[in-house]
């Protein structure tokens, strides 16, 4: 092994974040799972209503290319007062964009704990685990947790209505005329 | 507060080894010394959101997290007014360890003396029971006691007592 190898082997594995604000809580995401961030006010206008949505947290749905994406509003997934959101972060290889109160900044995690064992509820889906930053302990959220296998099939679901709606719409218009 | 005497037979297994004794409100309970890592001033609590009701946060320590957990409630029914120190134990599920923090109220000791194996009519958090300077004490079951893995639960309760024995 020569110097350079060694050296190489040697230093901790570090992972690019990004703190981000969901109301008053701070959360990180790795940066490699954030596809593209946009404002709200930049996303209103092509967003869908998803009124037969059954899953709280989701009201929204919003078409990229081919592929749909519903629009997750992260306070009530995580149990906190939603406040006005300010930022949409589309998460790479999941089908959920992410409304958030705001980016806090980018940084550098050296090191994540696993949860503990002695969490045993819902947030072993929502964490990877933990990292602490300038003595302060930060929960590194999990992209893949903020939508189950079932909330997905109940989405698709409300947004075959939502399309149906439309398309119904769309027909009668097209009598009136 | 007199504390019942033990409910263990005469003839009960005995086993001497090392345990910290621990204040929780106007009760003290034992924990296997070999579980215990450090006694440490209360510090900040950091908390999150989770939904595992009996952790309240997770406390920082040398660079580790570690999950907060006040006991109390579950033995004397009240959480506690006061904390004087965390605690830092460990517990064993299977062949994780796994740390915990725990409030306690007052200074901690140590002692080496025999421990009686709990009978089948204690409680499943009871390990054993000491009898110290005219006081029946407790020896906590902190795996059962403190939250965990479910199905881990009769893995660890043989994984401490084989600690315990050892």
């Amino acid at each position: 092994m020569n110097a350079s190898s060694y050296a190489n082997a040697h230093q901790p594995r570090t992972e690019q974040i990004i703190l981000f604000r969901v109301s008053g809580q701070i959360f990180a995401i790795s940066s490699a799972s954030v596809q593209e961030v946009r404002s709200v006010d930049n996303i209103a206008g092509m967003a869908q209503d998803l009124p037969e949505s059954t899953i709280r947290k989701v009201r929204h749905s919003i078409r990229r290319g081919d592929r749909t994406l519903y629009i997750v509003n992260a306070a009530l997934h995580f149990g906190l007062s939603p406040q006005p959101a300010s930022l949409v972060f589309f998460l790479r290889r999941t089908r959920t964009a992410l409304l958030i109160d705001g980016i806090e900044k980018m940084t550098t995690m050296s090191r994540l704990q696993a949860l503990s064992l002695a969490f045993q509820g819902d947030e072993r889906n929502w964490y990877r685990g933990l990292t602490s930053l300038d003595q302060t302990v930060i929960p590194v959220v999990k992209p893949e947790g903020f939508l189950s296998l079932e909330e997905l099939t109940l989405l698709e679901a409300a947004q075959l209505a939502a399309d149906t709606r439309l398309i119904s719409v769309d027909t009668s218009g097209a009598h009136v005329q | 507060m007199t504390p019942a005497p033990a409910p263990v037979s005469a003839t009960a297994p005995e086993s001497t080894q090392s345990f910290v004794l621990l204040r929780l409100g106007e009760r003290r309970f034992a924990v296997p010394a070999s579980q215990i890592a450090e006694l440490v001033a209360p510090s900040r609590v950091f908390r999150f959101p989770h939904k595992s009701p009996d952790v309240e946060g997770v406390v920082l320590r040398r660079g580790r997290m570690i999950p907060l957990c006040d006991i109390a409630d579950r033995l004397n029914g009240k959480k506690l007014a006061t904390r004087r120190f965390f605690l830092l134990a460990t517990r064993r599920f299977g062949a994780q360890l796994d740390w915990i923090a725990i409030p306690v109220s007052g200074e901690c000791e140590l002692i080496t003396t025999d421990m009686m194996e709990a009978g089948s009519n204690d409680s499943p958090h009871v390990a054993g029971w000491l009898s110290h300077r005219g006081e029946v004490i407790e020896v906590l079951r902190l795996a059962v006691l403190t939250p965990g893995p479910l199905d881990h639960g009769a893995l660890s309760q043989s994984a401490e007592l084989l600690e315990a024995r050892s």
